[in-house]
């Protein structure tokens, strides 16, 4: 078996605790496949096969060791023996994190995000670190310090950010699955310009602790996976309470797997389907909105009840989302002060003043993006400017919350497109920060508001630039509060209906 | 110096303290290190309080008791729900680059609390201080500073505080001392905070300002930091109202600043002024959830306080009668009041009549015996006697059994050894003799020894009555009773001159 690669994380568990395969098996094709592509595709800030292996070897024993039962009734995790790549925002005791930035160049993590540890209790193997734009800001991954990473549908063309790197390696099958992380659409708009699926909990769901803060308030852990039962595995591995995050819930954590296996269509009948018309508006691609009117027609077909629903106060949510982000960035980045670990300026002369240091090292450490959005947040945030930003901005956001309340009065579930344009080329947008900005118009509210939406790939549209080449459209289903079960089912639904992977999968 | 200088110009000074006090929480108020002073450089650390990437606080619930204590023992009002936030600023001291404190809704704020005053023309000799806020923050690490190098050592940072904000209704720098030591006192007694100045545990800022009598408006105020003793605050404080008269008086005007005050020159100097003042951008912290206290929490804290020492003085004086400065002295220390009052009850126990032992004669044996031996061995760690034991051996003394210098001497052997009064008075022999028979024979050799002292004596002098008691006690080794010795001396000398 060569192309275990190909197979889905249910797929290749299923298979694994049969004994048919082994995880080094797994693992190999999965070496191959990235020797073959990411020079190319330049996912990966570094690979670490030789932890890799261990970790394959370990998962191996595990599983001999058991009975041929399905994975979960054995009590051997669903993931175990599973090559998964982990956006570099992660840390992951005695490896390199540098969140693609040049202050932590040299950053060896000294301890284990909460996310890493319930992975390594669930056996999973650790194939690299993936890229992402420099501390996650970014909405294409050319922020990143390193490298470029590119879409796998298009090598001209961005994969989407931040978690650029970990939707590229899903969607190239360069991994099983990966972790990133979702600020204002980190997970889900690189899923949809990739053509995987792209989840972002409700916000306290998956702990933040060890993980790089870009912004605490909207910051959440995700998962992007090539189909929506490999999410909900994923999800059910790392959601849950966490004493070291006290924004963590004691939410009901659920078997989101075993839901998703037992959803079917049926469930869509009667549904009440939300679209709301703001996200129909001018700046979506044409093409794109008549694909999620496509997927509107198919749910009326199979009995949803489709419901317009208004979010008035969407206009605002970028302005909000920007002043909120870059403010909390621009407190959670003053750590990186070349004090303590990081990148630190030295000057020839030998003879340095405190001021200097600060400077120089964070001058030299961030990238542009970076220092844009430090320099603007900690204006919204200085004496006389507070009221009429911060302040003003956490007022929206509070409008915003209620939107979608009063929203989800109306309507079970609420769609509509992830991000108004396909996967743009590099280079498009770099540029003109705004039109970057505006590329997280249908997602930002989403984490203004705390809520649960995921991204999953609905079709492509035609490549202009590339001769039988297409682009894959992502569609963003937005779930109430601590809905993920009734998220899942959904998406899970929709998916089978779709068959997205048989027919675009690259 | 007079600390109400400026009375004297036509000028009132009007100062505000902030004080921070580190709590005795036994781990960091957002990390699980220990909080402890004195540790290796750098040892008591973690993600958290390194401010690592990706490291986030969590909440210390006994620091949070720690200072609703405190607060409902000033009298300030709890907030049921109030909000952390960041104070951002640059330091090599502040790993995170901001400090987590409180801003607007504090967890306490509104309350006062009494101080003692000269007394001043109203003849009141207390006053009302009103406190604006307490509330709950991290402290920063340390630097240290060898040659030109600097070096950071971070086991301080994230140590818990609170912060304590007083309205501006002090008036003199004996006043702010006042203030502070009652402050003080409230904390140590609760087990909220050690006191220690000198380590840094209890430190204050002081705002002063100075107009003219009169005037109603406030004048331009200067923020003094550093002051690390009373004396230092004393001192700190009425040099800075001296100085800013002056600088009125010379025409000139107070400008708004911070500075430094330095104890080696006795002055205060500029550290930085307004225009460079920090930003610190307050906002909530997105870390943390807002801190909401049930109303069972703040009573069960509510519940715990102990009788505070203000309020055990006015009981000494009305309850025991004692003299006010006797009150004072014993309710200096908690543990010291608690055993003076245990012993109290202890000899009530004891005996109906309260063992025969007045009130006023314990609190002088504590006062007067126990303190000053406790004083002695300061350092040494206390270890104190037993109640009843104490007891047994003031009864000794009290009874004649002892006199009161042998007493002095049990109760240090008591301390040291932890033996009971009886055994040491049995083992060494101390019991006085007051048997008749056993003075007069002592004291019949001595005036044999002694025949011109004794003639000298018999016609008239009658200074030499000392001397012979005298050498009785040291035939004795002290332990004769000195009244029998005297009333036998008399009787011999009668009949001798009879």
């Amino acid at each position: 078996m060569t192309d275990l690669y190909k197979l889905t994380i249910d797929e290749l568990s299923s298979l694994l605790h049969k004994k048919e395969i082994k995880s080094v098996d797994i693992l190999n094709s999965y070496i191959k496949r990235i020797e073959e592509l990411d020079p190319e595709i330049s996912a990966y800030l570094y690979t670490d096969f030789d932890e890799a292996f261990k970790n394959a070897e370990a998962a191996d024993r595990i599983i001999s060791s058991a009975g041929n039962e399905n994975p979960g009734v054995s009590g051997i995790p669903a993931l175990t023996g599973i090559p998964l790549s982990i956006k570099d925002i992660f840390l992951i005791k005695g490896k390199k994190t540098t969140c693609a930035s040049k202050i932590l160049d040299n950053f060896i993590s000294p301890y284990d995000s909460t996310v890493v540890k319930r992975l390594k209790e669930n056996n999973y193997v650790f194939l690299g670190k993936v890229n992402l734009d420099e501390f996650a800001m970014g909405s294409s991954t050319e922020n990143s310090a390193y490298k470029i990473t590119k879409n796998p549908y298009d090598f001209n063309r961005v994969p989407g950010g931040s978690s650029g790197g970990s939707a590229a390696s899903v969607a190239a099958d360069l991994c099983a699955g990966s972790f990133g992380t979702d600020t204002g659409g980190s997970v889900r708009q690189p899923a949809a310009l990739c053509g995987v699926v792209g989840l972002k909990p409700t916000y306290g769901l998956i702990s933040r602790y060890g993980i790089i803060a870009f912004s605490s308030s909207l910051d959440q852990a995700g998962v992007l996976a090539k189909d929506v039962t490999d999410a909900a595995i994923m999800l059910s591995a790392v959601a849950g309470f966490d004493e070291k995050d006290q924004t963590t819930r004691r939410f009901e954590i659920k078997d989101y797997a075993g839901i998703v296996k037992r959803a079917d269509k049926s469930l869509i009948k009667g549904l009440r389907v939300g679209f709301p018309a703001e996200f129909f508006s001018e700046g979506l691609d044409p093409q794109i909105g008549s694909k999620i009117t496509d997927i509107k027609n198919l749910l009326k077909d199979m009995g949803a009840v489709i419901t317009g629903v208004t979010l008035p106060n969407t206009k605002y949510s970028v302005a909000a989302y920007y002043i909120t982000a870059t403010s909390e960035a621009s407190s959670n980045l003053e750590r990186y002060d070349g004090i303590r670990f990081g990148y630190r300026h030295k000057e020839e002369s030998g003879i340095q003043t405190l001021d200097s240091l600060y400077r120089k090292s964070r001058e030299t450490g961030f990238g542009n993006e970076v220092k844009r959005r430090i320099i603007l947040g900690t204006f919204a945030l200085s004496a006389g400017y507070y009221d009429a930003y911060y302040k003003k901005a956490a007022l929206v956001r509070k409008l915003i919350v209620k939107d979608y309340k009063d929203a989800f009065e109306k309507a079970d579930i609420i769609i509509g497109p992830t991000s108004p344009t396909p996967a743009f080329l590099i280079g498009e947008k770099t540029a003109n920060p705004l039109s970057m900005y505006l590329s997280d118009i249908y997602t930002i509210s989403v984490n203004l508001a705390y809520l649960p939406a995921l991204s999953m790939p609905v079709g492509a549209v035609k490549n202009p630039a590339k001769e039988n080449g297409v682009l894959p459209v992502g569609l963003q289903v937005i779930a109430p509060w601590a809905a993920e079960d009734k998220m899942l089912s959904f998406a899970k639904a929709v998916e089978d209906e779709i068959k997205f992977r048989k027919d675009y999968h690259i | 110096m007079n600390s109400d200088i400026g009375s004297d110009n036509g000028f009132e000074a009007v100062i505000g303290l902030e004080v921070h006090s580190q709590l005795l929480t036994r781990t960091k108020m957002f990390c699980s290190c220990p909080n402890v002073f004195g540790l290796k450089p750098n040892s008591a650390v973690c993600p958290t309080c390194l401010a690592l990437p990706g490291a986030l606080p969590v909440i210390n619930f006994e620091g949070i008791k720690l200072a609703v204590k405190a607060a409902l023992a000033l009298n300030i009002g709890i907030n049921k729900k109030s909000l952390f936030a960041r104070k951002n600023y640059f330091y090599p001291d502040l790993p995170k680059g901001y400090q987590i404190s409180q801003y607007l809704d504090p967890v306490s704020s509104g309350g006062h609390l009494m101080i003692k005053t000269e007394a001043g023309k109203d003849g009141l000799k207390e006053k009302k201080i009103r406190i604006n806020r307490l509330h709950i923050e991290e402290d920063a690490g340390k630097l240290i500073h060898i040659g030109n190098l600097s070096y950071v050592d971070l086991n301080r940072a994230g140590t818990p505080l609170v912060e304590i904000v007083s309205e501006p209704d002090i008036s003199s720098a004996s006043e702010a001392v006042s203030y502070l030591k009652a402050l003080r006192e409230i904390l140590v007694y609760l087990g909220v905070s050690d006191g220690n100045m000198e380590e840094g545990s209890f430190r204050c800022d002081a705002n002063v300002s100075v107009r003219r009598k009169g005037d109603n408006t406030l004048g331009t105020r200067a923020e003094i930091k550093n002051v690390n003793s009373f004396k230092f605050v004393e001192k700190a404080i009425e040099y800075e109202i001296e100085r800013q008269i002056g600088v009125i008086l010379s025409g000139g005007k107070v400008i708004q600043e911070t500075r430094l005050y330095d104890s080696k020159e006795n002055l205060t100097r500029s550290m930085r002024g307004k225009e460079e003042a920090h930003d610190y951008r307050y906002f909530e912290e997105p870390d943390l959830p807002p801190l909401v206290l049930s109303e069972e929490f703040i009573n069960e804290i509510k519940n715990s306080i102990i009788e505070l020492p203000e309020a055990k003085r006015r009981r000494y004086v009305s309850e025991y009668k004692l003299s006010e400065y006797d009150a004072e002295v014993l309710t200096q220390d908690k543990d010291i009041a608690f055993y003076f009052e245990g012993l109290i009850d202890t000899a009530k126990g004891g005996n109906a009549d309260g063992g025969g032992l007045e009130v006023k004669k314990l609190a002088n044996w504590v006062i007067n015996e126990l303190l000053s031996e406790l004083k002695a061995r300061e350092g040494e760690g206390r270890s104190m006697i037993e109640k009843a034991d104490f007891l047994e051996l003031i009864s000794a003394v009290e009874s004649g059994t002892i006199n009161r210098n042998t007493g002095k001497t049990v109760l240090a052997e008591m301390l040291s050894s932890g033996k009971k009064a009886s055994g040491i008075i049995r083992e060494k022999n101390l019991a006085q003799v007051s048997d008749d028979k056993g003075i007069e024979d002592a004291l019949k050799q001595v005036l044999e020894e002694n025949p011109k002292e004794l003639s000298d004596l018999l016609a008239g002098k009658d200074k030499l009555f000392g001397f012979f008691v005298g050498e009785v006690m040291k035939k004795t080794k002290g332990r004769a009773n000195p009244k029998k010795v005297n009333e036998i001396l008399k009787k011999l000398t009668m009949e001798k001159k009879a």
